[in-house]
């Protein structure tokens, strides 16, 4: 069997000392940091991304993808503590999961989620080593009209769950886009939008934009609000662990949703958000067993549900990003920044001409998901402890560590005006209403569908029909404006904003 | 005309006005044709996209009726001033300020100016106890930025290390 030959040679790679404390102390510091409020995976990754820099590519990434766990973990951890969703894609594992934690059940809470995360990780690895392969010979037959529209459908998808306005969303997109064509262009050498300045000749920093908008901006969001609103959850936890009758909710839920987030992952711009908002939609269709909580009020399938279906997304979601080196999400883009810095060039070659690597990272996922549930379920009691920090002191240090986080990637001051420029403008955003991480997402992809696009029209002589007489680019870009058309229809449009309504 | 979604409404106005600026930016470079496209082509052709979805969201937000108005609300000028203050304080005392002659301070005096003035962003402004958790910050950042991870810093003031 091939697959199992490839996860034999992964797994030689991970299970070396050396690689195994790489990717222990990722989890470590990745939880760790995660579980900060207000810091996501992107922001948790983001900082820590310098500390990779030293090491060789093989460990960066398999510390990364440590690190990549245990934020998500952590940031699920302080979803439910505190009622903070650190990213997009825990914002309804709050609503459950914040009222089982009022209710003194935050332990069963934390234990679902890391449970079903594990299951769904399991699964989700076993998925990646089985399709990468196929998916792979598929990728050599994308020309550059397929890989714009696969950018488009990308895009595209990533709005539309998104909460908020649809067309705020897409103008995001857009500006993203813009703000990725700042500096040299590739192809005619002209700095575009640079102002003369020679630090923006090399484009805009990725992570100073994410540490702008993301860290700052949201800081200075909460800060705004009264004490009162914060409302940390400082309450005492009783029983730590689920009892024999959680299980037995937990686990259906916990199937149901591996399997959506295992799908709905492999689709790009999909991942984590898109699963895990629809698992819990699943989850509230089916019928309440007698003497159930309601959802809403603190039923452990609510958490169980999006966490795993979350986590099966995260990992399938690294099928486009090694197979096509096209990052389905705002992570995924970080990691493409990370890979990059170590000289290797995501997609189909990958596979191929660095096979330890490839079949390393996925091995050390699975090991990074065994880890963080060895790691967080004698913890759960002391991240709530870290949670009791008041935030007056929290917000001070969560501004340090950005600041470090950013100066360190180029040792460069620069950047440090800049992320100021961007804490401002990611201000701007809330106060306005518009979400951020399209921006995100489209600021990485800017540079490559230009690329794409420019090649594309170049072999049909600027004939803009080649995206559409191609099958497979026609097919994507169908599959986009159906998307579009999904969600304009007006009663899926109600059943969107109804889920993020809190009832 | 009365503006149904304040947010909506200034947002649609970012969103034109970045759009626009993009467009006429991307237009004093080469734009091209399609089949050869110039530097130009494609931020020209995202930024006009980008100003008409603006003036669609502009006008959204005079037209659809909201129940509250969608208020902007107040701006929190007093963490947004002292956040950012915090943040150039830091890059100032790493990078120095070669305009006024200052020479980089370092990241301890760096860590400390960043987090007194942080703090002065919150509800409570205690001195002590933010001194307390500056050399907390220090100690903590030094061990793992610099000893563990190895990250080139400038430690301590220039004119002590030479």
């Amino acid at each position: 069997m091939d697959l199992f030959n490839n996860l034999a040679l992964g797994f030689g790679v991970a299970f070396t000392a050396q690689n195994l404390v790489y990717a222990f102390i990722g989890c470590v510091l990745g939880t760790l940091i995660g579980v900060l409020p207000g810091v996501g995976p992107i922001a948790t990754i983001a900082m820590l991304l310098p500390a990779t820099y030293a090491l060789p590519p093989v460990a960066a990434l398999i510390m990364l993808a440590g690190i990549y766990y245990g934020a998500q973990y952590g940031g699920s951890t302080t979803a439910i503590l505190v009622n903070l969703p650190g990213e997009s894609s825990s914002v309804v594992t709050v609503i459950d999961g914040y009222q089982m934690a009022r209710k003194g059940r935050a332990g069963p809470a934390l234990a679902a989620a890391g449970l079903g995360s594990f299951f769904a990780g399991c699964v989700g690895t076993l998925i990646l080593a089985a399709f990468a392969g196929p998916l792979t010979e598929v990728a050599f037959k994308f020309g550059p009209a397929e890989y714009f529209s696969l950018m488009v459908l990308g895009l595209i998808g990533a709005v539309v769950l998104a909460s908020g306005s649809l067309l705020k969303a897409i103008a995001m997109i857009i500006l993203g886009l813009l703000l990725g064509l700042v500096g040299t262009d590739v192809n005619s050498g002209v700095a575009r939008f640079s102002f003369d300045i020679p630090e923006l000749t090399d484009g805009i920093g990725f992570i100073t934009i994410a540490m702008g908008v993301f860290g700052y901006g949201e800081i200075i969001s909460n800060l705004s609000q009264s004490e009162e609103h914060r409302e940390v959850f400082t309450g005492k936890v009783k029983n730590l662990y689920p009892t024999a009758e959680d299980f037995k909710r937990m686990i259906p839920a916990v199937l149901r949703g591996t399997t959506i987030g295992a799908i709905l992952g492999i689709l790009p711009g999909g991942g984590a958000l898109l699963a895990s908002f629809s698992a819990y939609t699943l989850e509230k269709k089916t019928k309440l067993k007698p003497g159930e909580v309601p959802f809403g009020q603190g039923n452990i399938r609510g958490v169980a549900a999006p966490e795993s279906a979350n986590n099966a997304g995260a990992q399938t979601s690294f099928i486009p990003l090694l197979t096509l080196g096209i990052p389905p999400n705002a992570v995924m883009a970080l990691m493409v920044g990370a890979m990059t810095i170590h000289n290797i060039q995501p997609g189909p070659q990958v596979m191929t001409s660095n096979p330890e690597l490839f079949w390393g990272l996925i091995a050390s996922m699975w090991i990074g998901n065994l880890m963080l549930i060895v790691l967080n379920l004698p913890l759960i009691g002391m991240w709530i402890k870290l949670l009791t920090v008041p935030y007056r002191w929290l917000f001070p240090s969560i501004v340090l560590f950005c600041a470090i986080g950013v100066y360190s990637t180029n040792n460069n001051t620069f950047d440090i005006w800049m992320v100021a420029i961007f804490g401002v403008i990611g201000y701007t955003f809330i106060k306005l209403g518009v979400e951020p991480a399209p921006l995100l997402l489209g600021f990485i992809l800017g540079p490559m569908m230009e690329e794409n696009l420019r090649r594309a029209l170049l072999l049909s002589r600027g004939d803009w029909s080649v995206l559409v007489t191609r099958p497979l680019s026609a097919g994507l870009l169908a599959a986009a404006l159906l998307l579009l058309i999904v969600v304009m229809l007006p009663t899926i449009k109600s059943k969107r904003e109804e889920a993020f309504v809190e009832d | 005309m009365k503006i149904k979604s304040q947010k909506d409404f200034y947002s649609g106005l970012m969103f034109t006005a970045v759009g626009v600026a993009f467009a006429w930016g991307a237009s004093t470079y080469s734009v091209g044709t399609g089949a050869r496209m110039g530097p130009g082509y494609f931020p020209l052709m995202l930024g006009i996209v980008l100003a008409a979805l603006g003036s669609l969201i502009i006008f959204k937000s005079l037209t659809v009726p909201t129940e509250t108005g969608d208020k902007v609300g107040k701006w929190a000028w007093k963490p947004l001033f002292y956040i950012i203050m915090a943040n150039l304080l830091f890059g100032v005392m790493i990078g120095g300020l070669p305009s006024i002659g200052l020479p980089p301070m370092g990241m301890i005096a760096g860590i400390f100016a960043l987090t007194i003035v942080a703090s002065l962003a919150g509800d409570t402004f205690k001195l002590k106890e933010v001194l307390i958790l500056s050399a907390i910050l220090s100690v903590g950042s030094y061990l793992a930025f610099v000893k563990l991870l190895a990250l080139q810093f400038p430690v301590w003031p220039t004119f002590i290390t030479g």
